[in-house]
């Protein structure tokens, strides 16, 4: 899809809704080095959403969305959860189903994009929450590594099945007490980032979202491994504050306190060798890029 | 506005020429061959124009969905892969067909019931995926032998069913069943179902349409639900998701959406009337005695209704084909004359027995049975015998009854 598909007949411009006339005169589909700095000073692709106050993961929609490299050719697909009450409001296509199936869905979907649209680029991100991730949909989110298809999957890690109200988790902290932990959580967290890489992932990270400019960066090399080599998975803790007992205005400490150098979401990278390699070559095209438009910059200003 | 270019007449990158459906399945020229009903399955689909096709190993369905494989490595499917699980591949086939894809795959038994959380999705999401289904037992323990059980599961998910009787039946219905189900006004999944083995393992002879003619392709931007493929503009769905909301409007949008599936399912009717000659095929039902079956219980009530005329009995015939839409006006007028209806049936519930009861008047005309099931056959003797005894007359002993 061009910038040009969604513009809106001048004869119907004035019944639109002002939040497509938005997306249409500001939102920054087509733009080659969009980031979370456009925030505020463009239309996001993300509505108003009908997350808690100060939660999280609406923090890591906004830069997930604001990150993608391609939205105009993106189709995501989401799972049952929190997710699932933001997805309607995203402005790229995107597709719930069922409870855990996403990355069957995404693999179904990536061919059928591959089939009608051979050579050109069309990029199949999965967003779910842990409980699509790593419980009910295991099975489905490793075969689809193992098969390596090509899209990214990112987890938002709450640590618990927060929409039903809190229940435990596979990727809840041991010891944690929760509804169905009546006596605290008896297993260790899965630790599926080190089973990402052992399942043939090329780039898995595991980190918070507290920092825009992170996402940004991970988001975008997810994103580019995922279109050329095989798929990438992130995993990031946008806790429920609700659920672990903060206010709305602790979410973001939580997260800082979270990524301290012992603690679990300590930033961990793993990237293959095929996807070093590419990310090393799209950091020399985006040097060349940013060159030349300094170069034509100066020109300009000197004539 | 773009110029609109018929594909009809131009020829696919193997060489197969797009052929108008009605052209192709009603006057191209036909070629007799004997196959088994998976090879035949194979045929259908090389003449399909599939984008995708995704594929799980069980029993009888494997060798065909194998076959596919062949198809896919020849080129004549876009792309092919081993699912994990049915519930998976069930997924990956809505996947598929939400990014706009023609999609096929085929399950049997225990499969249909891992995937069953699929259908009614498939259905809601107005995904015209076709599924074949060669129906096995489900019971435990475990059984991989003919038993039709499964398709009373499938018959309140919104898909549109169907219950070929024969390979040659098979053949023509799923070339026909992706021009009803991809309808507009339709658009939603099939199951096609058949009794495994018996239709899917037994070698029959079949009249074939040219190999180097093909189903045009299908076009997703006449889904009545935008296609899944960032080619329109991405609209906001809802201003609020009603998904899990406790109000009025949710409920409501939540009812008109089913009683929209339902409506699709009816309209479905007109169409699959016009492309299977009817709901149902009749017989001499104007006689006292008719049966009324589907799948391959047509074929033994065909024989049993030959050795009763052999007797004297008169007897009539209806082959149910659709079950969804059901061809409720068509039994009825169907069996307005009849004074017993029978209904053999591979499954120990008796669900066509109890759809037809319901949709009547006079249910206790109908006697349900015989029923085989767990892979049992049905000799027609067998179905003569539940009729001489209906009526009062003298049977012959079967074997093991201990009469």
């Amino acid at each position: 899809m061009s910038k040009e598909r969604i513009q809106i007949s001048e004869a119907l411009y004035d019944i639109m809704p002002s939040d497509y006339q938005d997306l249409v005169k500001s939102a920054t589909y087509g733009k080659e080095d969009r980031g979370w700095k456009d925030i505020g000073t463009s239309k996001e692709l993300i509505e108003q959403h009908s997350l808690c106050a100060g939660c999280p993961e609406s923090m890591a929609f906004r830069y997930i969305l604001a990150s993608l490299p391609n939205p105009e050719d993106t189709v995501m697909v989401g799972s049952t959860g929190c997710t699932s009450l933001v997805f309607p409001m995203v402005a790229v296509h995107n597709i719930h189903s069922l409870f855990g199936n996403q990355n069957a869905i995404a693999s179904g979907l990536k061919r059928a994009l591959s089939v009608r649209f051979p050579g050109r680029v069309k990029d199949v991100v999965v967003l779910a929450g842990d409980g699509a991730t790593v419980d009910i949909g295991l099975d489905m989110t490793l075969q689809a590594w193992f098969r390596q298809e090509k899209f990214t999957t990112i987890c938002f890690d709450n640590e618990l099945y927060a929409n039903t109200g809190g229940q435990e988790s596979g990727l809840m902290q041991k010891g944690f007490v929760a509804k169905m932990a009546p006596v605290g959580k008896l297993f260790d967290k899965v630790r599926l980032p080190e089973i990402a890489r052992e399942s043939g992932c090329h780039y898995v990270v595991n980190c918070t979202v507290s920092k825009p400019s992170l996402v940004e960066k991970v988001i975008r090399n997810a994103v580019h491994i995922a279109r050329e080599i095989g798929p990438t998975y992130l995993q990031l803790y946008t806790p429920c504050i609700l659920e672990i007992g903060k206010n709305s205005m602790e979410g973001l400490q939580e997260m800082r306190d979270s990524e301290k150098p012992a603690e679990r979401f300590a930033y961990k990278e793993y990237v293959s060798e095929p996807a070093k390699q590419l990310l090393a070559e799209l950091a020399a095209k985006d040097k060349e890029r940013k060159a030349a438009a300094k170069q034509l910059a100066a020109q300009a200003q000197a004539n | 506005m773009a110029e609109i270019k018929s594909v009809i007449g131009t020829q696919n990158k193997k060489g197969q020429t797009y052929t108008d459906p009605w052209k192709l399945l009603h006057e191209a020229p036909r070629t007799p061959s004997f196959f088994t009903g998976s090879e035949v399955i194979k045929e259908a689909i090389r003449r399909a124009s599939c984008d995708v096709m995704i594929a799980y190993p069980i029993t009888p369905q494997s060798e065909a969905a194998a076959l596919i494989g062949e198809l896919f490595a020849e080129g004549y499917v876009g792309d092919y892969f081993r699912g994990e699980s049915e519930f998976a591949v069930m997924s990956q086939c809505a996947g598929a067909s939400f990014g706009g894809a023609r999609v096929f795959t085929t399950t049997a038994g225990p499969g249909t019931m891992r995937a069953m959380e699929n259908f009614p999705m498939w259905a809601g999401a107005r995904l015209p995926i076709q599924m074949i289904v060669t129906c096995r037992g489900i019971n435990s323990p475990l059984s991989i032998q003919p038993d039709t059980l499964e398709i009373a599961y499938l018959l309140n998910t919104g898909m549109l069913v169907w219950h070929a009787e024969t390979a040659q039946d098979f053949f023509d219905w799923i070339l026909k069943g992706y021009i009803v189900s991809e309808e507009p006004d339709v658009h939603l999944p099939l199951a096609l179902c058949c009794d495994g083995f018996f239709v899917t393992h037994t070698k029959d002879v079949v009249n074939l349409t040219p190999t180097d003619m093909c189903l045009p392709p299908y076009d997703p931007y006449r889904s009545p639900v935008p296609c899944m493929d960032m080619e329109c503009p991405p609209v906001r769905m809802m201003r609020d998701p009603f998904v899990m909301k406790s109000n009025y409007i949710s409920y409501a949008t939540h009812a008109s959406w089913q009683q929209e599936i339902w409506a699709a399912v009816e309209r479905s009717r007109k169409h699959t009337i016009h492309w299977l000659n009817g709901l149902i095929d009749t017989e001499n039902t104007d006689a006292d005695i008719v049966i009324v079956a589907s799948g391959t219980a047509v074929s033994q009530g065909r024989e049993a209704i030959r050795m009763l005329e052999d007797e004297g009995v008169r007897c009539g015939l209806v082959k149910v084909k659709a079950l969804r839409p059901w061809p409720e006006e068509e039994i009825r007028e169907a069996t307005k004359n009849a004074k017993h209806i029978f209904v053999p049936e591979f499954n120990v519930t008796g669900w066509l027995a109890k759809e037809i009861r319901a949709s009547i008047p006079n249910p206790h005309r109908v006697h349900a049975g015989p029923h085989v099931c767990g892979g049992m056959t049905m000799p027609p003797e067998i179905i003569v015998s539940e009729i001489k005894t209906a009526l009062g007359m003298k049977t012959f002993s079967l074997a093991g009854r201990g009469s």
